[in-house]
């Protein structure tokens, strides 16, 4: 069947074929390859010593900290929350359950400037926690903890995201076996569900992992922008643009760029595994069924 | 896994640590353009208070458009002192109870450490022969302004021609607003802060003329170069404040006020003085004054106190909401 779509494919006019594939790749090019080039190009245009004395900047050595710090912070929270939402939406029936995965949606549906004021409104002096945890003394809002809230609140659909399809593609045929075979709960997890879903997993905190690297909109509202204490990256650009320091500016984004380019080589690694252990899986199971 | 826990513990308390650690910390949140100017002034009132007291201060910036950061002071940002470009800003803050009721009368001139004019930025050889504010209301004219609601640079210039258009001959309330509704109609676009007008206009290349901080304007120099563009004094320009005032409640739990006032009342030195006739604003010092001379050329210049009675005034009767801007934007 497959042999028969492809012949029809390939049977297109030449002229059509090489058309929309110089569409498809100008357009990456332009809007893709080009601005990526510039920004190294701006980044290295005094030379390499000017670039790396701008990335020696104390302030902007702090940013690109503060930046992994809270990728590193979410990461458990998101791991937890994905694969838990996952599991219950794939391997369970429950009332509700459309809603849930309604809600898991809602962070892609609303703006990030709008998650950040949320964040403002309930931890704010003025917000409706804001007096409680001033007379704690607990800084969230203008602080980092405000920022990793922010950044978890945009990036925790994304594992759940990933996952859900794929739990619900295996079903939990598996799981009853271990069970039944005497497994408890946590051996069934960790020998069963996790090795299934690991590949499936680790897409999922790349793609997550590269979001929150990235977030500007719900953190600058949170950030107070303090230079050196809650500046992120994407943010330190932002300033670093406005101040007319474009060496500067290009070489914090040059860095997040790199940052994007090295997810981007293993995210491809990892769809890779993921679709050569499908492949292996699919040409062993006639005989594993056998034995 | 517990490797990977562990490293999340340290890390988590090394930030923790290291906050409680710190010297004494100052947060001075200030407007957009201000960067430079306390990007010098830290390091030389650091240098002062150390050698005065021989303690070590930190000092730590937050920069945004001047309404913006008001606004996170008022929702809990811990800032100190917050030096400003527009009075109303304070005032505000001084309304929700976070700086004291007379805070202008806390340090000189009005608590205003330097000052600065509205001045035209046009292109090159002037090619449209802009002198004064009638000429930027000529039919065929493109302004660049920040948005004057909000912007402390837009609502100077809105409030310069409103001034400008009062003190011509049979001036009016009802005249000066027909003129600033023809000013305005011809500002293709709003910008969206300062800095964003200044790119615009220089990067950019939209609009005839650049209406902003004369301050701003020799930044543009040192930036884009003296000679791509020309600065034009109108005959009649507000001279704009720089108000600066403490954050009472801030200081008070942290235990600061000390170190606060000295840091605003530095400003007042000779040498912070200095920092800003060198950042081209212009220093109250009348002898640092004469001193720059070349930058600054006397211009006649009014206060908002003297025609608008009080930046509070000036605000509550042109950008509230249902203000003047209101009735001039949406009648246009």
């Amino acid at each position: 069947m497959s042999t028969h779509k492809l012949t029809r494919a390939t049977q297109e006019p030449a002229w059509v074929r090489y058309g929309l594939l110089t569409i498809g790749l100008g357009f990456l090019f332009f809007f893709l390859g080009l601005p990526l080039v510039a920004v190294f190009v701006e980044a290295l245009a005094q030379g390499l010593p000017v670039y790396l004395e701008a990335l020696k900047e104390p302030e902007t050595r702090s940013a690109i900290w503060l930046t992994i710090v809270i990728a590193l912070a979410v990461l458990p929270f998101n791991i937890l929350f994905g694969v838990a939402a996952a599991w219950a939406i794939a391997k369970f029936d429950f009332r509700g359950k459309s809603l849930l995965i309604t809600l898991i949606d809602l962070p892609f549906a609303v703006s990030p400037v709008v998650a950040g004021l949320i964040f403002i409104l309930l931890f704010g002096s003025q917000g409706y926690f804001g007096e409680w945890l001033a007379a704690k003394e607990i800084k969230i809002i203008f602080a980092v903890p405000g920022m990793i809230l922010a950044t978890l609140f945009i990036t925790f659909p994304f594992i759940a995201r990933e996952l859900i399809p794929l739990m619900q593609s295996q079903g939990k045929d598996e799981e009853e076996a271990a069970i039944s075979l005497g497994a408890s709960g946590w051996q069934m997890f960790w020998r069963v569900t996790l090795p299934n879903i690991k590949w499936g997993l680790l897409y999922g905190v790349i793609l997550s992992n590269a979001r929150a690297m990235g977030e500007f909109g719900a953190v600058s509202v949170v950030s107070g922008h303090i230079r050196g204490e809650t500046n992120t990256l994407p943010l330190h650009v932002e300033i670093l643009y406005n101040e007319y320091n474009a060496i500067g500016a290009f070489a914090a984004a040059s860095v997040l760029a790199l940052l994007a380019l090295v997810t981007l080589v293993a995210k491809t690694i990892v769809e890779w595994r993921m679709k050569a252990e499908t492949d292996m899986l699919n040409a062993e199971l006639p005989g594993e069924k056998t034995a | 896994m517990t490797q990977f826990r562990k490293s999340i513990a340290t890390l988590l308390l090394g930030l923790v640590a290291g906050a409680a650690l710190a010297d004494t910390t100052l947060l001075n949140a200030s407007y957009d353009v201000a960067r430079d100017v306390y990007k010098d002034y830290n390091p030389m009132f650091q240098k002062h208070w150390k050698a005065k007291t021989g303690e070590s201060l930190e000092l730590k910036q937050s920069h945004g458009g001047s309404t913006k950061q008001v606004r996170a002071v008022a929702d809990g940002l811990e800032a100190d002192v917050v030096t400003m470009n527009q009075a109303n800003d304070i005032e505000f803050l001084a309304d929700k109870g976070l700086v004291a009721k007379d805070w202008a009368k806390k340090f000189p001139n009005n608590a205003s450490p330097y000052t600065s004019t509205m001045v035209f930025i046009v292109r090159k050889g002037n090619p449209k022969g802009f002198k004064d504010w009638n000429d930027l209301a000529a039919p065929g004219v493109q302004i660049i302004i920040p948005h004057p609601k909000n912007t402390g640079n837009g609502r100077n210039t809105y409030l310069s021609a409103w001034a400008w258009a009062l003190k011509q001959p049979g001036g009016s309330d009802k005249s000066a607003q027909e003129f600033v509704g023809k000013l305005l109609k011809n500002a293709p676009l709003f910008a969206a802060g300062g800095r964003d007008a200044t790119t615009t206009f220089m990067q950019r290349g939209l609009g005839d003329v650049l209406i902003t901080f004369e301050s701003e304007a020799e930044m543009i120099a040192k930036e884009f170069g003296k000679g791509n563009f020309e600065v034009i004094h109108p005959s009649l320009t507000m001279q704009t404040e720089f108000p600066v005032a403490i954050i009472e409640k801030v200081v008070d739990k942290k235990g600061t006020r000390k170190q606060a006032t000295a840091y605003l009342e530095y400003l007042w030195s000779k040498e912070g003085q200095e920092n800003a006739a060198q950042n081209y604003l212009r220093p109250r010092d009348p002898e640092l004054l004469k001193k720059y001379a070349h930058f600054f050329p006397p211009v006649k210049t009014f206060t908002v106190d003297e025609v608008f009675g009080g930046a509070n005034k000036a605000f509550a009767t042109h950008f509230k909401d249902g203000g003047s801007f209101d009735q001039i934007y949406v009648a246009k």
